[in-house]
């Protein structure tokens, strides 16, 4: 039994189509990343399940019932909103306890559940203020005290940690991934940031244009990336698509020459060597601490090269460089699909 | 140091200027000079004005027609206050959500308040006359006896009441309208997920947010209601028997009419006093409540 199950969802407003034929499952305890661009239509989706939005055509099970077209309250789901959608004039307590007050639990549970729930996201001392009075990351946290606090299964996450800065963002990442794994809840969770997606998933679903592009782990798309478009959206960073025919005058790298494929190396894949390889010619270098990602060109194809520590490149010069071929992932030139009939060859 | 400090205090003044000569020209002065008025008979041309103390008061609170002016005006405050308030309230929610031609009926709910009230008496002059008038016209179709709506001293004052509303509500909503858009709809959503109905959402979460806007609109109301007499101007003259005359209209008549402006003098320092004491009481009492962002 999955905890949700989409079956050709579609979402259509007029003539224009914000989600065509959707189909995934989430299983029980899963964290499950809704990936893509803006506009892509995540948080439609995202929306469609928690029945904010009417679902055009398709079936949405929960928990193996069919909740196509139930009210919000009947699908037995939480959701943290990007604005956190906080109640300005209550307090910690009374915007935490909202949703049990409606639903008439007794007053002792009520608060049973609120001191659980606030010493669990660390907001014992902080229950009498108003949301005004905390900050971005104190109401991120009331925000899932209230998700928490329904105790549903399932919780859905539209970009919560968008209005965070980069340090509190990391750390509520931490945060929010530890709770799902000790409540045991099945997270959907909506966000643009694939270093949020990779760090937090048990499953990424990537949405392009409403349709999805690749489902799988984390591992599966950084390692065995469907598209072009995948390649190039996962990873920082992205993965390097190149042209072979565009590189001028250079030794084979491929086994055939038939399709002539698009050849993809992710930047911490290459090397700089001092003898063979590819001659190439560095271009510029953005020094980041730990590595440094330095710009090549070769023929007509810029690419990216991540060197460990810090490469000064002042004014263009030429280097040397080289991939392993098992570190090489080929592409169809005009679907963008992955394609594993070309082998790739060192050189 | 000390000559710096006086030559800003002249810069701090003469900016305050403009705006401290008009208001003490046409506020405090005028203010102060009713106040003493009221305490003086009014002169004419053999008995000049004297002083005379409390009398004019003394005079005030044996006035059977100031009482049943000012009992007019608390039904009239008492009635058309809540109503045009709830209702401004319950157009703007409805105007607020989805709804075909949204616009046209935002815009024919708030047509009255563009409206001069000389004209919206007018146009109410004609619904309300017996025989011919609109309300006649359709009640005798049902064979209801027709009534002269503004000539019966029972129901002169509903009428005033009426259009009262009908012009004031418009007014609000456009208040309620303009703050409910600023209220963000993933409250609403965050609430409906919790399995608010729109009445508990309405109890819990918007009318609690709209508190500035109703304090706003509750003291602009509470003012209007003694000081919107235009009306009263076209349609009944405060008549029959001061059956529709309000405070302001009845200082009017003692003051333009009656040519008694020492006595009218001191029914407006008793205006004063009742619009400052109810300003004072929604601020120390309601503020506490509102909820400010």
């Amino acid at each position: 039994m999955s905890a949700i199950e989409l079956c050709g969802i579609t979402k259509r407003w007029g003539d224009t189509v914000a989600v065509r034929d959707v189909s995934f499952k989430v299983e029980q305890g899963t964290f499950a990343v809704l990936l893509g661009p803006s506009g892509c239509g995540k948080s439609t989706s995202l929306r469609m399940i928690a029945g904010l939005e009417d679902i055009s055509d398709g079936q949405l099970l929960i928990g193996d019932v069919d909740m196509t077209t139930a009210q919000p309250a009947e699908r037995k789901l939480s959701m943290v909103f990007q604005s956190y959608a906080l109640f300005p004039h209550l307090d910690v307590r009374e915007n935490i306890l909202f949703g049990l007050k409606i639903r008439k639990i007794p007053a002792a549970e009520q608060e049973i559940r609120l001191t659980r729930v606030a010493e669990l996201v660390g907001l014992s001392a902080l229950l009498e203020r108003k949301p005004a009075q905390l900050s971005g990351g104190q109401r991120q946290r009331v925000a899932l005290a209230r998700a928490f606090i329904a105790e549903n299964p399932i919780c859905l996450m539209d970009e919560p940690l968008s209005n965070l800065d980069a340090k509190l963002r990391h750390e509520m990442r931490i945060e929010i991934r530890a709770l799902q794994q000790r409540l045991q809840t099945t997270v959907v969770y909506v966000t643009h940031d694939q270093a949020e997606a990779m760090s937090m998933a048990d499953k990424v679903i990537l949405i392009r244009e409403g349709q999805i592009e690749q489902e799988g782990t984390p591992d599966e798309l950084y390692n065995k990336p469907a598209t072009t478009f995948v390649a190039a959206f996962v990873g920082t960073p992205p993965m390097n698509l190149i042209d072979p025919k565009k590189m001028g005058q250079i030794p084979a790298l491929t086994d055939t020459s038939d399709g002539s494929p698009i050849l993809g190396v992710r930047p911490e894949n290459i090397t700089l060597v001092t003898e063979g390889g590819l001659e190439s010619e560095l271009l510029s270098a953005d020094y980041l601490g730990a590595d440094t990602i330095i710009t090549a060109r070769i023929g007509q194809e810029e690419l990216l090269i991540r060197a460990a520590g810090r490469v000064n490149v002042l004014k263009p010069r030429p280097a040397r460089i080289r991939w392993q071929k098992e570190d090489v992932h080929f592409f169809d030139r005009n679907s963008g699909k992955r394609t594993d009939r070309t082998k790739a060859v060192d050189f | 140091m000390n000559q710096r400090r006086s030559r800003f205090q002249i810069h701090g003044w003469l900016l305050l200027m403009p705006a401290a000569i008009f208001l003490i020209a046409f506020t405090y002065y005028p203010t102060l000079a009713t106040l003493a008025k009221s305490f003086f008979s009014q002169g004419n041309a053999i008995k000049p004005s004297r002083f005379v103390g409390l009398e004019n008061y003394e005079f005030l609170i044996t006035d059977e027609v100031f009482w049943k002016v000012v009992g007019n005006n608390v039904i009239y405050a008492a009635t058309t206050i809540p109503i045009s308030i709830a209702l401004a309230l319950l157009m703007a929610v409805w105007v607020n959500g989805r709804l075909p031609m949204k616009s046209l009926v935002r815009m024919s709910f708030f047509t009255p308040t563009v409206l001069p009230m000389i004209a919206v008496a007018n146009i109410w002059l004609f619904f309300y006359s017996p025989d011919i008038g609109l309300i006649d016209q359709i009640t005798s179709s049902f064979g209801i006896a027709s009534h002269n709506w503004l000539g019966d001293p029972d129901t002169v004052l509903g009428c005033i009441i009426v259009i009262t509303i009908w012009k004031e509500a418009g007014f609000f909503m456009i208040f309620y309208l303009a703050a409910l858009q600023t209220l963000s709809p993933e409250l609403e959503e965050a609430a409906r997920l919790e399995g608010a109905s729109r009445w508990y959402y309405f109890r819990r979460v918007m009318f609690p947010l709209l508190m500035p806007t109703t304090l706003f609109v509750l003291i602009n109301a509470i003012i209007n209601s003694f000081k919107l007499v235009d009306q009263l101007f076209i349609l009944t003259k405060g008549g029959p028997d001061n059956a529709s005359s309000l405070l302001l209209y009845y200082i009017y008549e003692v003051a333009f009419s009656f040519l008694d402006q020492a006595y009218a003098s001191t029914l407006t320092v008793v205006l004063l006093l009742a619009l400052a004491i109810i300003a004072i009481g929604q601020f120390v009492f309601l503020d506490k409540k509102v909820h400010y962002r």
